[in-house]
């Protein structure tokens, strides 16, 4: 047993933190600090200045570009990029779409699509969700019909993060109703610049315009951007699907959310007294405490048997139900924090020029819509009932 | 980073684990624990054969290991089979004191397994505080004399003395005290097992250590009880664990078997997530022995606090995914969710190890 890093990992560690405090940008650091809005300049700006020390593929093997670290030195990196508060990095592109085209991609779609998703010429987006589709994945309907060269697509999609700054969208999509629905699904990479194509915003309950519908009427698509085989989209998805749970208890994240809860729950006062110091309040804050420091240690558990080459069990839908569970928790009480000055809705306090009066402190302008923006983190990517499923079936078995 | 025990450490579990599977049986650990003295002689004597004991002490004390580690192993490995046998109250806890006082020829008897001693520190009024000590310490020429009462001391007929925690002017100190020196009377527990109310009127004691050192000594004395806690009830919590997944499979109504229901797939999936917890949370505490101060006190805190919710959430969860066979002195479950449950009850519940966290997160 020995829960600590290597002297190697260490000084990898030092090398990352020290590069970031150098080169990642106060005023994005600081949007991140709060919570606000990035812009797609922000995200494409810190994206570029990765890509040229050579770090934006860091999850990728050393044959395709990559950094080909092992996922101890990826999750240090993940770790410290959250700690420093750098912007996080779509994973659309580089941990979905990436992974998927080096293993069951051709030679010309690496050589094309791999270099433009670093170098900012592409932004990906995701296509997987439908309306009649959510958890229940596989039942999808948006339709592609071979004829001749090109595929025809017809259809919806929706709850596509950012579609609204895509290039590309990478969709699963049917094409054939035979057989389990599962047979029937094809992997298909489709340029958001085709006719018939429609990207409509979807307003969330905190305001925010991150999610949209992607509509496809007579879409035009060449047969060479199918991903592997007809119908195999499924497997691919699955795959994909490994790569995404990778660090997906955000450790880094909450921990660093924590930090500022204190520090927030320290200088809020109510009869002179520090809200750290209201014993109701201390026992929340030491519970999500102690549930944060056990993910900590299990989420490395996990990370030492993935170095060791074991296949991904039951503890990543784990660490992902106890992930987003505690990431929530942590904004619900930052907003009890707040008091009543978390009922201001001033979204547009951070940005340059505002002139309208500050209500919550400084950095917690918009904590209200943080914790009603979390509310997907136990939706998405598998909701946690879903996770639940899986982990009965993968111990229990049945 | 590495989540595999040693070599050394492995042996050591696979012993225990085959001893205890062949020589240690349920019927006979409940029928004892019911009884005086509350445990079984000749298996504690065995345990300590098989080095069970001498694991939980160092070298220097002519033990082979004593590391939290070395702790976590042992108790996991005797809670998988509910091993109700005093090592952790008569040896884990009063050997190292008894050491640091120099008393070097009581801790080799102890680790041989022909000794015990019994720590005698909380009082009735003091709900887990083991600071809250009403009892008094008089000087009496070279010794002490002592007068007052404490609680549930567990395993206490047949020790070869106690250890007894006392004021006097200089604060806290710890005192030996022999046997017919003190009254007792003994009781069964809820989980099987003895435990006595003693009593000092006058008692005749020998001063442990420095005078007013007492608190330090036994903090230290608790931090090791409390890791062996949370690993035995992470032992207990795997077993129950194996049978819920089994009777899931195999106990049919409406005509299908009842793990097929989602409404007790979801329970159990949490019960799972959360045992992986428990499991992480012993992993620190243990870890966290090679630590002092504050940093030490929060992990080991945690430790416990997560142990107690938990370890309420397995218990009761099993039962209701068994029904009411669960609920049966016959079927083993009960058992084991009894003595998890009573877990929470020694050395601080959650909600003592809680305040404690904060506490000390405040010191660090």
């Amino acid at each position: 047993m020995d829960l600590n890093f290597t002297q190697e990992e260490i000084e990898f560690r030092d090398e990352v933190r020290g590069w970031l405090a150098k080169n990642l940008p106060r005023d994005l650091a600081r949007k991140v600090r709060s919570e606000s809005h990035l812009t797609k300049d922000d995200m494409l700006r810190w994206q570029l200045i990765l890509h040229e020390k050579g770090w934006l593929t860091y999850s990728w093997p050393a044959e395709f570009g990559g950094t080909g670290w092992g996922p101890v030195k990826q999750f240090i990196f993940e770790e410290e990029m959250a700690y420093a508060c750098a912007p996080r990095l779509l994973p659309f592109g580089l941990r979905m779409l990436g992974p998927v085209l080096m293993k069951f991609g051709t030679k010309e779609q690496q050589d094309y699509y791999l270099p433009r998703m670093c170098d900012g010429t592409h932004w990906w987006c995701q296509g997987y969700s439908e309306p009649g589709a959510g958890s229940d994945l596989a039942s999808l309907k948006t339709a592609a019909v071979r004829e001749g060269d090109h595929y025809i697509v017809n259809g919806q999609k929706t709850w596509t993060t950012l579609g609204q700054h895509a290039d590309w969208i990478f969709c699963l999509v049917r094409t054939s109703t035979e057989g389990k629905p599962q047979e029937g699904i094809s992997f298909l990479l489709i340029d958001m610049k085709s006719p018939g194509i429609e990207v409509r915003p979807i307003q969330t309950i905190d305001g925010g315009r991150e999610v949209n519908e992607v509509w496809f009427s007579d879409v035009k698509v060449p047969v060479e951007n199918l991903v592997g085989e007809e119908n195999k989209g499924w497997t691919y998805a699955k795959y994909l699907l490994t790569h995404e749970r990778t660090n997906i208890a955000g450790v880094g994240k909450s921990n660093q959310e924590l930090a500022r809860l204190k520090e927030l729950a320290s200088s809020q006062k109510r009869n002179g007294k520090a809200l750290a110091e209201d014993p109701h309040f201390a026992a929340r804050m030491a519970r999500v405490e102690i549930d944060l420091m056990n993910m900590e240690i299990t989420n490395l558990r996990v990370l030492a048997q993935a170095e060791a080459g074991g296949a991904p069990g039951p503890e990543s839908s784990m660490l992902k139900i106890l992930g987003t569970e505690i990431e929530q928790e942590l904004t619900d009480l930052t907003r009890r924090a707040l008091g009543r000055s978390a009922q201001a809705l001033v979204p547009e306090a951070d940005d340059p020029g505002f002139n309208g009066p500050y209500v919550a402190p400084e950095g917690f302008q918009n904590a209200s819509g943080v914790y009603f923006n979390h509310r997907k983190t136990t939706i998405y990517g598998g909701s946690t009932e879903i996770q639940k499923n899986i982990i009965n079936k993968m111990i229990v078995g049945l | 980073m590495e989540f595999i025990h040693t070599d050394t450490r492995r042996m050591l579990a696979d012993t225990i684990d085959r001893y205890l599977r062949d020589k240690y049986p349920l019927t006979a650990r409940v029928e004892a624990g019911n009884g005086e003295p509350g445990f079984q002689p000749a298996q504690y004597e065995a345990l300590a054969e098989l080095g069970v004991i001498a694991a939980l002490f160092p070298e220097d004390q002519g033990g082979f290991g004593g590391e939290g580690f070395d702790i976590a192993v042992v108790f996991e490995e005797m809670g998988k089979r509910l091993v109700n046998e005093p090592v952790m109250d008569n040896a884990l806890v009063p050997g190292p004191i008894l050491a640091a006082a120099g008393l070097s020829d009581a801790v080799e008897n102890i680790i041989a397994g022909t000794a015990r001693y019994a720590l005698a520190a909380e009082e009735p009024q003091a709900l887990y505080d083991l600071t809250d000590v009403e009892t008094r310490a008089e000087a009496n020429g070279d010794g002490w004399v002592l007068t007052g009462a404490k609680s549930v001391v567990k395993y206490a007929p047949g020790c070869d003395g106690f250890i007894v925690s006392a004021r006097t002017d200089k604060g806290m100190s710890l005192f030996l005290v022999a046997p017919h020196q003190v009254r007792l009377r003994d009781y069964a527990t809820f989980d099987g097992g003895r435990a006595s109310e003693l009593s000092l009127e006058g008692a005749e004691g020998q001063l442990l250590g420095q005078e007013g050192t007492g608190a330090e000594m036994l903090q230290e004395a608790a931090d090791r009880a409390v890791l062996a806690l949370s690993a035995e009830a992470l032992g207990i919590m795997q077993t129950i664990r194996e049978m819920t997944i089994e009777y899931l499979r195999t106990r049919k109504q409406f005509g299908v078997v009842i793990g097929k229901f989602q409404a007790l797939q979801h329970r159990m999936a949490e019960m799972l997530l959360e045992i992986e917890q428990a499991r992480s949370a012993v992993i620190n505490a243990a870890n966290a022995m090679a630590l002092a101060g504050p940093e030490r006190a929060r992990i080991i805190a945690a430790a416990k606090y997560s142990i107690g919710r938990i370890g309420r959430l397995v218990a009761e969860e099993s039962i209701q995914m068994h029904g009411g066979i669960a609920m049966t002195w016959e079927y083993d479950l009960g058992h084991f969710a009894k003595r998890l449950v009573m877990i929470d009850h020694e050395w601080g519940d959650q909600d003592f190890h809680l305040a404690r966290f904060i506490e000390q997160g405040r010191a660090a």
